[in-house]
């Protein structure tokens, strides 16, 4: 964190110069492990066992928060008889289909309910193409849904409740098997969970932070059910100083899954409709949303955004346009279209702040791609490798590719930098923050909101008078945008004020005014609020001194302002703070309100001991006790009957390219992955030809792909040059010198780094056997200032099944000194390597 | 200039020394907190924005993360990576002896004792405005002169590049600028002070490692914060450069450290030179007098 | 010489004259905690030999002229005229540009060495100038015979104050030399002059310069010796490597110079080689006197040792 997000981790230090203790956990001591109270190395691609441990030591010294525990969580639901755990079927859970590698999750609902997605439903498309077709395409990012009210027993006792269930499954993971998998000594292993357990209860919460260490992986989603789990145990959600804070990564990368650059979502978690399903607004609401909690409202935020994009064209008798909206016909997110860019079905491509060729693993499947385009338009602020790569890629030197035969046409577009243009940035907290402009920018530079308004104006000019129904959409849209200035910038503002909504009396001020109907109009359900009153809170900016704590007038929070999320949870199920210490919202019996520093993230006049109807829909079927408002079942869910792919519990299993065997199951990766076993993107075989991990991170000296920062003096001066680092041990063993060359191998290909050795990377010691780490900053290219192989050249494409993100933190590699070979020897050097592996040789090459 | 000035000793004013009036601002200065330091380098950064001092090229120097590595014309503040190994990671204030930061790779590894961690120092240095500034002393133009806020500022306009003022300083702060002869150092932002500012590289660090006021305010903040580090366990906390009577009267920058000031390139215990100048010259004076007498001598007697 | 290149730094602790052993002091990477002097060699070692050879030469005229050696005035007159301007010369080599010589006039700096340096250069050359101008045209000699009295009175401030000029300074191994280099530099502008008069005088008229020779020779070999026994640590820069070898080249020199001087007095060949040997020992002193000063510069251990020591001495550290 103190790498990656250096300015807000400035509270991390005054949390620790308040009494808090930081626990750092990661395969390498960075500027973080610097400041922490605790440092835990372990191997990377091993989490979940860690925090596995922790969820047994939890539970088998029962120091969970037991009211909590019975009250806010589905600890008491009782599963089906069906349902069987890993431990039964040797790292499988019931439902495992081999032939499609994909769960049929039936047997994983709660007795006597069914389980449908909270928003957004599965499809059987799992079924036929897996497992490339299967994602969150299948279900909205609201999480999963449960028809009915389950069975519980609040005494805990039922064998085939959740509590036991859970306790039975996370039984093997013991300080010892802990030590086994992550190379943590029992004893270091001790300390953190007796700091994590001490530190949370009613007085004292834990906070959990994680980023991309974290998620990078092909079971980087469970990675956060563990910690969801533990922290659910514990008590700590909903509460200040509790939670899982996802630092996210790019300015405003919130914002961009909030107002979404996913394919697979609309705005505010709104599924994608499928194109075999939902052929009308109905079916797709009756099977999407859920029919309890707030996503039980999902018609009204649907309807209004239909009412936002077609305007007077969106009407109850035309489904309100629910007809123009694009449909799924499976995965299409970024390296699947790459592959299709392969395959030729793909023909042009959009990137706009993007540097694939540099920033996405397996790079050079990346160029492939964009090599057998009909065009490519690149956006950016600097001349990115993703723009050149067909002029001075490494394929080009390689002799691989030549310039003449690549038919690509590539236009440059010169953007303009968040200096010079004004919007919101949403990051981690949730924060719409306004930035407003300083200057112009240069030449012929323009924003982005510029390109795509005049974009789609020139669009649709060029459809006038089309009686194409197919170009009714674009035609129909309300594209209406007031122009400013010289170069007729489109105004931010507008699009905010359409984002936030409008009803009949004008700017709405909360998501809880819309209506299905087509009275209202909102881009963007969860974004309600932030232009009420026809103010632009964003802009918001009042000073810390001059508010209360929880500062809600420093820009604006989604949903309604709120600034801790299932803030309910803070108080007991009588409405009471858990403790006075740990105070945040309350139910107040003379206000008949829930009162408190923060906006309640619940309905403000909803009494703690409100029973919701039989038959009850959407938030009123949840009773006053029920804190987690956007789940059916308004409980935190430490088993997820539905909602994901690869199980309802985490497990450990080793990452797709792991130089041991998983020491719990016979099953020894994620089953449901994605694997793309094919040209360009080999698997190293767990066969000693590649006997160490490589790991890949940031530096705070640098921006990801590097297009922000290698063209800048400032900045590429501090870290000049591409390295790697290796512990002393692993240096002797390979005879690496400090600051000499090293040349990192893998199935795809080698590259060449400066070597750093560190004491800073430790091997790990697991049960007799050493395992030594390399880690590689990804932030090199082959343009700008600063320059450098780039380290995901290196890494292959393999995806965790339910978001489809790469597994860059945790791979195999081998390491020898001195420079790699050039040109066509590469090819020979590394097929040399593939041989030796028994991988096949790229036979065209 | 005045020629009672003082060259070395206590001084509580020395703004006031150099002839501004009464009214002249509170003396200000840094107190960089090494504490809690996390090394991002935004200090060095914005000072070369804010500054617009140059690049000084592009060098993997394999000091851990610090490849600026040391205060110079083109670098005005330093961030020091110190890594080192301690015998229990639980357990920062040990007294042991921790070694020097190797040259390059760490030695051979010790064997991996159960639980024995490291930790990594950063600290970000600076010019430290000396009460009692070498540079400016020695500087036989003028350039470098005492600003009414007491920090020490070189005129760019009429610095000569003589250089004198580089191996003057104790620290090792000052640097002659490569193809321009002349010499460059912070200057703790002057221009910004003018406008009521804190200097660009105390605005910029997240964490308040780098702590910008009023001395005399930042001595009692120092003082404060070393006692809160020693109450918890942090036995090796120290000030440096904190103290009025020092060999430089004190730093109008000082810090915490949590090692020996040699470990991040610092001088333990600096002297301005010119405290000794009063001396040099009665040795000079009797040296001059001896070669006076000497001509004199070899010249009396019979002439041949 | 400049800013030390980061290259080299990533080198192990070297001084250029071979490595220096850690000796359990601590260091930042080895690297140098001082910057070494940006004087540029041989500029500046020159100046400093040449301000001496004219210093002592002009006091040498001016005392011949009083007491009627009318060759070693001659010679005087124009080694110190010849010197200044040299000096002067290599001091804006060093500068870059003239201006920045004058730049140094605006003011008068007591606590600048290089202010009442060149305060004291500016003139000494101008009126050795002037000295020697009469001498060689014949032109205004009462003038030229004025001049050259005052300058004569300047001579020994003039092989003196570079020794404070360099003391001045953090350089551990120059500023803690501080009693003796004046009158290690003084010694060495004597035998320096002395030199001078050798070379250019008829060995019958040089019998005053012998003597100041032997004198200022025996002046700076005991500043010398007793100054590296005094110094301890910060002593070893002017015993090691290129310095000390160009230290124990000019003691050498000087000694050879010494002897052939009285041997060889009679020899017009023998004197000028005495003279030659007691110039190159003067120029061999400035030139290890200087880079023993920046190899105490650039080694750390040369700046944390003696400061440890006196930690230690004060209790504190
Ligand atoms: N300076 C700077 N700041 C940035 C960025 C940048 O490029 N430069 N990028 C921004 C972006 S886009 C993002 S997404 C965020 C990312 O922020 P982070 O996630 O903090 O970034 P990384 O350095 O990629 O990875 C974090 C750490 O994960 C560790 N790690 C690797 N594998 C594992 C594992 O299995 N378990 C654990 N516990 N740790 C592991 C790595 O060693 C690394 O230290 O940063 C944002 N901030
Ligand atoms: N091996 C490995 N690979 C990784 C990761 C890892 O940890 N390890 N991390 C992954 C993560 S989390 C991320 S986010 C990606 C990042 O990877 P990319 O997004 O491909 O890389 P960036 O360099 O951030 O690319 C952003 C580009 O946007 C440009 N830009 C900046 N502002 C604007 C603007 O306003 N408009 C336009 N049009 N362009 C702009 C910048 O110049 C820059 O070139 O890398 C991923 N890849
Ligand atoms: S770069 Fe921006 S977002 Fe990242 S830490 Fe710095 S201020 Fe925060
Ligand atoms: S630290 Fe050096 S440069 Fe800075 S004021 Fe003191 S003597 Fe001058
Ligand atoms: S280099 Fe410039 S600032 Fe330094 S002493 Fe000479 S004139 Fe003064
Ligand atoms: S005070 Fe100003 S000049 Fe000095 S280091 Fe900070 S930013 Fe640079
Ligand atoms: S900005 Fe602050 S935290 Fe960052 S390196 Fe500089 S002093 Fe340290
Ligand atoms: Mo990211």
């Amino acid at each position: 964190m103190a790498e990656c997000h250096p300015v807000g981790f400035q509270w991390v230090i005054e949390a620790r110069n308040r009494g808090a203790k930081v626990i750092h956990v990661d395969p390498r001591f960075t500027r973080t492990s610097a400041m922490a109270n605790e440092y835990v190395p372990l191997r990377a691609g091993t989490d979940i066992a860690f925090l596995g441990g922790l969820i047994n030591y939890v539970l088998s010294n029962e120091k969970d928060f037991r009211e909590y525990l019975i009250a806010y969580t589905n600890a008491p639901a009782i599963l089906r008889e069906e349902f069987a755990d890993t431990e039964d079927l040797d790292g499988l859970f019931s439902g495992f289909d081999p032939e499609t590698l994909s769960y049929d999750p039936e047997t994983w609902a709660y007795e006597g309910a069914e389980a449908a997605p909270a928003a957004g439903r599965r499809s059987d498309i799992v079924g036929d193409s897996p497992p490339e077709h299967s994602g969150p395409d299948q279900y909205g990012s609201g999480g999963a849904t449960i028809g009915a009210k389950p069975k519980v027993d609040p005494s805990l006792r039922h064998p085939r409740c959740v509590y036991q269930v859970l306790k039975r499954h996370f039984s093997r993971y013991t300080p010892e098997l802990v030590e086994e998998v992550c190379g943590v000594p029992p004893e270091h292993f001790r300390r953190v969970a007796e700091a994590i357990t001490e530190n949370s209860g009613r007085e004292r919460t834990t906070a959990f932070c994680y980023s991309v260490g974290w998620t990078q992986h092909t079971v980087g989603v469970q990675y956060i059910r563990t910690a969801s789990i533990l922290q659910a145990l514990l008590g700590n959600i909903g509460r200040p100083g509790g939670g899982i804070l996802a630092l996210r990564g790019h300015a405003s990368i919130q914002g961009s899954t909030d107002i979404p650059t996913l394919y697979n979502i609309l705005p505010g978690y709104i599924p994608m409709p499928l194109a075999e399903h939902e052929l009308d607004l109905d079916q797709f609401v009756q099977e999407d949303a859920g029919q309890t909690g707030f996503w039980g409202n999902m018609r009204a935020y649907l309807v209004s955004m239909l009412k936002a994009w077609w305007g007077a064209a969106a009407a109850e008798d035309n489904d309100f346009c629910f007809d123009y909206l694009p449909r799924l016909t499976g995965d299409h997110g970024t390296y699947q279209t790459v592959l299709n860019q392969i395959s030729g079905e793909c023909k042009g491509y959009f990137l706009v702040g993007e540097n694939p060729a540099v920033g996405s693993a397996n790079a050079k499947l990346q160029r492939l791609g964009m090599s057998n385009l009909d065009w490519l338009v690149v956006r950016d602020l600097q001349m990115i490798e993703s723009a050149t790569f067909w002029k001075d890629g490494p394929e080009i030197e390689s002799g691989e590719l030549r310039t003449e035969e690549i038919g690509t046409e590539v236009f440059f577009l010169p953007a303009a930098a968040h200096t010079e243009k004004e919007g919101a940035f949403t990051n981690t907290q949730r924060l719409l923050q306004w930035h407003h402009k300083a200057v112009e920018p240069p030449g012929e530079a323009r924003s982005d909101l510029w390109f795509f308004y005049h974009l789609g104006r020139v669009i649709q000019r060029k459809l006038e008078g089309s009686s194409e129904p197919r170009d009714r959409p674009l035609r129909e849209l309300v594209w209406d945008y007031p122009c400013e200035g010289e170069i007729r910038e489109p105004s931010a503002e507008a699009v905010l004020a359409e984002i936030n909504g409008r009803g009949p009396d004008g700017p709405l001020s909360m998501y809880t005014q819309l209506a299905d109907d087509g009275s209202t109009s909102c881009g963007c359900w969860i974004y309600c609020g932030v232009y009420a009153d026809g103010h632009n809170h964003a802009a918001n900016r009042q000073p810390g001194s001059e508010q209360s704590w929880v500062a809600p007038g420093w820009a604006w929070a989604w949903p309604d302002n709120r600034r801790i999320l299932y803030n309910r949870a803070s108080a007991d199920p009588a409405g009471r703070p858990w403790s006075e210490r740990k105070r945040y919202i309350w139910w107040s019996d003379e206000q008949r309100r829930w009162v408190g520093a923060d906006k309640p993230d619940f309905e403000p006049t909803k009494a703690p001991d409100y029973t919701p109807e039989p038959g009850a829909k959407a938030q009123d079927a949840l009773a006053g006790d029920n804190p987690f408002i956007m789940q059916t079942d308004g409980r935190a869910w430490l088993f997820a009957p539905a909602g994901l792919l690869d199980g309802p519990l985490p497990t450990h299993y080793e990452p797709h390219e792991s130089p041991v065997a998983n020491p719990l199951y016979g099953q020894g990766q994620n089953p449901t992955r994605q694997v793309f076993d094919r040209k360009y993107n080999r698997y190293n075989p767990p066969d000693g030809v590649f006997p160490y991990v490589f790991t890949t991170y940031r530096l705070t000296e640098h921006h990801t792909a590097g297009g922000m920062s290698r063209d800048l003096p400032y900045l590429s001066e501090l870290q000049p040059e591409f390295f790697c680092e290796v512990s002393p041990e692993l240096a002797t063993e390979r005879e690496l010198e400090h600051l000499g060359w090293a040349t990192i191998v893998s199935a795809r290909t080698a590259i060449e780094a400066r070597v750093l050795v560190t004491d800073r990377i430790r091997p790990l010691r697991m049960r007799g056997r050493t395992v030594h780490q390399v880690g590689l900053p990804y932030h090199w290219g082959p343009n700008g200032l600063s320059t450098g192989d780039a380290a995901n050249e290196l890494l292959s494409v393999v995806l965790d099944p339910n978001v489809h993100i790469q597994e860059a933190k945790a791979a195999t590699c081998d390491i020898v000194p001195g420079r790699r070979p050039r040109g066509e020897s590469l090819q020979r050097y590394v097929d040399s390597y593939r041989r030796r592996a028994g991988i096949p040789e790229e036979a065209d090459r | 200039m005045s020629s009672v000035y003082r060259l070395s000793g206590l001084l509580a004013d020395p703004a006031g020394e150099a002839g501004y009036r009464d009214d002249h601002p509170e003396r200000v200065g840094f107190f960089t907190d090494t504490s809690v330091c996390i090394g991002c380098k935004a200090c060095e950064v914005a000072c070369k924005e804010w500054n617009l001092v140059p690049e000084q090229g592009l060098d993997l120097l394999g000091q851990s993360y610090d490849n600026t590595g040391a205060l110079g014309a083109d670098s005005w503040r330093h961030v020091a990576f110190i890594e080192q190994r301690v015998p229990d990671p639980s357990v920062t204030s040990s007294g042991t002896d921790l070694g020097m930061p190797g040259i390059g790779a760490p030695e051979q590894p010790a064997a991996a004792e159960e639980g024995s961690g490291m930790r990594w120092l950063m600290s970000s240095d600076v010019c430290k405005h000396c009460t009692h500034a070498a540079c400016l002393d020695v500087c036989p133009t003028g350039s470098l002169f005492r600003t009414e806020f007491g920090t020490v500022v070189v005129q760019e306009d009429i610095c000569n590049g003589c250089g004198y003022c580089i191996p003057a300083c104790p620290y090792g702060v000052i640097g002659q600028r490569e193809g321009d002869g002349r010499a460059w150092k912070c200057t703790l932002c002057y221009d910004r002070l003018g406008d009521g500012l804190e200097p660009a590289c105390a605005k910029a660090c997240p964490t308040d490692s780098i702590q910008f006021g009023d001395l005399d305010e930042l001595r009692e903040r120092a003082d404060r914060r070393l006692a809160e580090l020693h109450q918890d366990g942090v036995g090796e906390a120290r000030l440096y450069g904190r103290d009025p009577d020092d060999g430089v009267g004190g730093d109008g920058a000082f810090f915490l450290l949590l090692d020996e000031p040699e470990v991040y390139g610092l001088p333990p215990d600096p002297v301005v030179t010119t405290r000794d100048l009063p001396a040099m010259w009665k040795h000079a004076a009797a040296a001059a007098a001896s070669v006076a007498a000497t001509v004199v001598l070899s010249f009396l007697g019979r002439r041949r | 010489m400049s800013v030390p290149r980061k290259e080299a730094m990533s080198e192990p602790a070297r001084t250029p004259d071979g490595p220096i052993e850690a000796d359990g002091i601590r260091s930042y990477y080895g690297r140098p905690i001082l910057k070494e002097p940006v004087w540029k060699v041989p500029d500046v070692p020159s100046y400093l030999f040449l301000g001496g050879l004219a210093g002592a030469s002009a006091s040498m005229a001016s005392v011949a002229e009083l007491t009627g050696h009318r060759e070693l005035v001659r010679v005087g007159r124009l080694a110190a005229a010849g010197g200044a301007l040299a000096s002067v010369g290599a001091l804006i080599h060093d500068l870059g540009r003239p201006a920045r010589f004058l730049n140094m006039l605006r003011v008068f700096k007591p606590t600048s060495p290089l202010s009442v340096g060149s305060w004291i250069l500016a003139p000494f050359s101008g009126l050795t100038s002037a000295s020697a101008g009469a001498q060689l045209t014949g032109v205004l000699p009462a003038a030229g015979r004025l001049a050259g009295g005052a300058a004569g009175l300047l001579g020994p401030a003039m092989c003196t104050y570079t020794a404070v000029l360099l003391s001045d300074t953090a350089v551990p191994s120059w500023h803690e030399a501080y009693p003796e280099l004046p009158f290690l530099f003084g010694g060495s502008a004597l035998n320096s002059a002395a030199g001078a008069a050798l070379v250019g005088a008829r060995p019958c008229a040089t019998r005053p310069a012998i003597r100041m020779g032997l004198l200022g020779s025996g002046l700076e070999l005991a500043a010398s010796s007793r100054m590296e026994r005094r110094l301890g640590v910060v002593g070893e820069p002017y015993q090691r490597g290129r310095a000390g070898a160009l230290l124990t080249a000019a003691r050498a020199l000087t000694v050879a110079g010494a002897v052939l001087s009285v041997i060889g007095r009679r020899s017009r060949a023998a004197s000028a080689i005495a003279g030659v040997a007691y110039l190159a020992a003067g120029a061999c002193t400035r030139f290890g006197v200087f880079r023993a000063g920046v190899n105490s510069a650039r080694d750390p251990r040369y700046v944390v040792a003696p400061q440890r020591d006196r930690l230690r001495g004060r209790g504190g550290g």
